[in-house]
Order: C-alpha cells, then structure tokens, then sequence
C-alpha cells in the first residue's frame, strides 16, 4: 500500500545550510499492516510520517500510496499526534465529527457513526462534555476517534501515547489494537517506547539519527491478539533485545553512548 | 458557614476599604478646613454631581458614543489588519513599521492637528480614540492567530480544507482568548482618547466638562466628571468580559463536581 523508494528529505536551517533528515529510505508497506517506527529522538520517524500524509514533499525518491505519488495531501488519511489538539469550545461529538466537517462530507451524516466510535473507546455518556472536562488519556481517545470518523484506510500516528502514563499508555495500546482487529487499516504508528513498538507491530522499522536511516525491518512474529503477558514470552525480550540492540550500536558508532 | 464567610470578606472587606477612604478624606477636608478649589469633600462633589444630574446624562452620552464608534473602528480595522499580517508575510513587512510608526506618534499631539484637519464635531474625537485603541487590538489578534498549533494547521491540510474554512472554523476561535484581552485594553485606551479629543477642542463631553470646570475653579464639578468617566470606563470594560464570557463559554472556570 505505501512504497517507499530513496526517501531523503533535506531541511535548510536558518543559517541556510542544509541538514538531511532522513536518507535512503526504502520502505513497503502491505494493505492492513500495522508498522511501527522506533528510535531515539531526531532520527527523522516524524518526518517520514509527514512525507507519507503528502504534508510536506521528498527531496529525493518518491513516496508511493497505492500506486499514486504522494505530492499533496490526501483525505483518505487519518492523523493523531502526540497532543490531542482538540477544539476547546467543541463538544467531545462535535469534535470527533471536526474530520467530517473539514473534509466537506457533512457531519449530519456521521453523527451516528461518531456516537458508535465514542461507545467503542469507552466515552459513552461523554458525548456533550467539554474537552477541558476530560483527563489526558480520554482526550487522546477522541482525537483518535476524529481521526477513525471518515474511515481511512490509512492511519497516521505520530507517538501518540507519548504525553500519557504509562498505565493509560498501555490501556490505549490495547484498545487502539481492538479498534484495528474490528476493522483493519493500515497503521503507521511512531514511538520512542520498544516494548509498545513490538507489543502493537506486524513490523517494527528501527530507525536511527544522524541522519535517519532505517537499521532494520524486524517482522514480529508474535500470535494476535496481543495480551499483556507477551511482555514475559521469550520472543519478545530477543525483539526488544535487537531493537535495543541496534539503537545502542549506532550510539556507540557516534561516540555518545554511554 | 465558612463559605459564606469568604463571600462576606470578598465583597465586604473591598466595600469598607473604599467607604473608610471616602469617610477618611471628608472628614480630613472639614477638620483641615481645605479650600474647595484645591481638594473638595466628597458631600461637596456629591453635591454638585446631583445638581448636574441632567446635564451630565448629555455629556456622558456624548463621550459614550464617541468611545464606541472609536472601540468599534478599531475592530473594524484591527482585526482584518491583524490577519493580513499573519498570513501574507509582504503585507507584514509592509504594515508593521508603519503600524508601529503610528503608535509611536503621541497622540495628544496628533488631536489639535486632527481636529484643524477634520474640524468640530464627533468624529474627530472617534478617530483619536480609534488611534489609541486599535493597537492592542492588533497585536493581541495577530499573536493569537499566530499561536494556533501547528498540528490542527498540519490536520486541516490533511483534510484538504480550504485557508478560509480553517481561519473561520479554527484559527479564528481560536485566537478569541487573544483578541478579547486585547479588546479589553482597547475599550478602557478608547475612553482616554476619547476624552484627550475632547480636550483640544469641544463643546459636549465629558472632557470639555472638566476642561471648563477647571477654568472656573469649580474642582468639584471637575471630580464629578471624572468619577463618571470611571464609571463609564469601568462599565465598558465590564460589558466586554461579559460579551468574552458569552462568546467563548470555554474559557470560563471549570464548574466543581
């Protein structure tokens, strides 16, 4: 679904030099895959994702989804952050239906599939709530409702359980898997945490800075669904292991490892 | 109990403060025998406020509307000018030294040349109120519009919105927080300029009020019509919180569970 092929971006800095983000990225990325990036901060995961959403263009290579150069933004695509930036004097519905709305598509029509998304990550009885009404974690839910509503068949997002606790953090993870085994998309999903990358992936791509490459692509072969005692299965402590492995190598490359 | 109690001393302990001064400053003036012209009493100033009572319902008029059509302009051109600024990046380096310039221009210098340009009358006066009030305005609207975060900017380009539909759907509500702190500079500036236009040169207002008094030593006229300039100043401010509490219900402080 998405092909990636010698993906470099390059940012000009104030003084007007020019920094790669990210270099010699190839990628492939089948139909209903869960991919998650990880890496330490700066190795250019965040800018992958905007370059796959079309928000901001290649400098070198071509980003594909379905076959299509991606040169613009596209609306069959759904984005969360690591904030859920909501609209504070939208109403917890109104602001699931704010997708539906920018995209043109009328939200009359979505109400009653914004109330289903609400009921399905537990804000039931939530729906007329003010955001400020609502702790970190239930904010991060609607956001990701908001970004379910128009049902694209691509999710983007960028850590975003990364403000949350780490309880909240997992409860999340696991809905967010529940949501996706109910109704398959493709995710692309960027964290700095190693055991959620490997918990929630069909594949982990492990990134690392300076500028970011991919190290590797590790198929995770772990059964679904996911429960919380994979965390103790052998498998997953040699994933966690390799990823940790490979972010620790390219720090030690670059004489700040410790 | 203890509740109540807090509600007492919030407003009762401002209440006494301001009567305790009042009752301080009367009996100061009658013991130390002060000489009206100098510091009148507040019975004196009383006094003279009721006999006035009809007369000053015109002049309070007169400065209220030129207050408001001065408010009102710099809306009128402080918002749209602040948005111009934020989003064409030539139009900010053309409007802003020239915004600044304008500013900087004392503005009690400004009205006698205004009021030799335009001549008598209301508008004058709105034009000087207008010249201090719209900066605020503008500066306040242009860093809220400015302050928008940049995912809900990154988010509505995903979804292909239009620039208008995101100003009116998110950039503008919002910078609201914004542009009110800065309309609430802007309204209580606009009484000032108001009543400096009135100064140079008038025959209504409230500030053609004080300036005659003043030259016929009638002081307690003069504080009279300053207390009711206040007044007015701070019912303005007022009806502008109100107008924020009613427009951005958001903001106001969450209710306890």
């Amino acid at each position: 679904m998405i092909r990636l092929q010698g993906v470099e971006k390059t940012y000009r800095t104030r003084r007007g030099d020019l920094v790669p983000a990210v270099e010699g990225i190839t990628l492939d990325i089948a139909e209903n895959e869960f991919v998650t990036l990880v890496g330490p901060s700066g190795c250019g995961k965040s800018t992958l994702l905007k370059l796959v959403a079309g928000l901001t263009l290649v400098s070198g290579g071509t980003v594909r989804v379905r076959d299509t150069v991606v040169r613009e933004p596209f609306p069959d695509v759904g984005i969360v952050f690591q904030h859920p930036v909501l609209l504070p004097w939208r109403t917890v519905l109104d602001n699931v239906l704010f997708s539906a709305d920018m995209l043109g598509l009328g939200p009359e029509g979505y109400r009653q599939r914004a109330l289903e998304l609400l009921t399905l990550s537990g804000l039931a009885g939530f729906e007329t709530r003010l955001p400020r009404e609502l702790s970190g974690g239930m904010q991060q839910r609607v956001a990701i409702c908001r970004a379910l509503l128009p049902d694209p068949s691509l999710l983007l997002m960028d850590e975003p359980f990364g403000a949350l606790d780490a309880m909240t953090r997992e409860e999340l993870g696991f809905e967010l898997l529940r949501i996706w085994e109910a109704r398959r998309k493709t995710i692309l999903f960027v964290t700095h945490s190693i055991p959620e990358a490997i918990l929630l992936a069909d594949k982990v791509v492990v990134m690392t800075p300076g500028p970011g490459r991919i190290a590797r692509v590790i198929t995770i072969d772990l059964p679904r669904p996911r429960t919380v005692e994979l965390e103790f299965d052998a498998k997953f402590k040699a994933y966690s292991d390799e990823v940790r492995g490979l972010i620790f190598a390219s720090r030690r490359a670059r004489g700040d490892g410790r | 109990m203890a509740a109540s109690l807090q509600n007492l001393s919030r407003y009762v302990v401002p209440a006494a403060t301001v009567a305790g001064a009042v009752i301080v400053w009367e009996l100061a003036s009658r013991v130390l025998r002060i000489p009206k012209f100098i510091m009148p009493a507040p019975s004196e100033i009383a006094t003279e406020a009721w006999e006035w009572r009809y007369r000053f319902i015109g002049h309070s008029w007169v400065t209220l509307y030129e207050t408001l059509g001065g408010f009102a302009l710099s809306i009128v051109v402080g918002v749209p000018l602040a948005t111009l600024i934020v989003y064409s990046p030539s139009m900010r380096r053309a409007l802003y030294p020239l915004i600044v310039l304008l500013q900087a221009v004392p503005k009690i210098a400004v009205a006698p040349v205004l009021l030799l340009v335009i001549g008598y009358g209301e508008i004058p006066k709105m034009i000087v109120a207008f010249l201090v009030a719209f900066f605020p305005i503008v500066v306040d609207t242009a860093t809220g519009l400015a302050a928008t975060p940049p995912e809900l900017l990154e988010l509505s380009r995903s979804y292909r919105a239009s620039a208008f539909k995101t100003f009116v759907k998110v950039r503008f509500p919002m910078a609201l927080p914004f542009v009110f702190s800065g309309l609430k500079v802007a309204i209580t500036l606009a009484v000032i300029g108001a009543v400096v236009g009135e100064f140079i040169g008038s025959d209504k207002g409230l500030g053609y009020v004080i300036l005659s008094a003043t030259s016929y030593w009638k002081t307690e006229l003069a504080f009279a019509s300053m207390i009711l300039l206040s007044l007015i100043a701070i019912m303005l401010f007022g009806a502008v919180c109100l107008v924020e509490r009613l427009v951005c219900p958001w903001l106001a402080p969450a209710a306890e569970e």
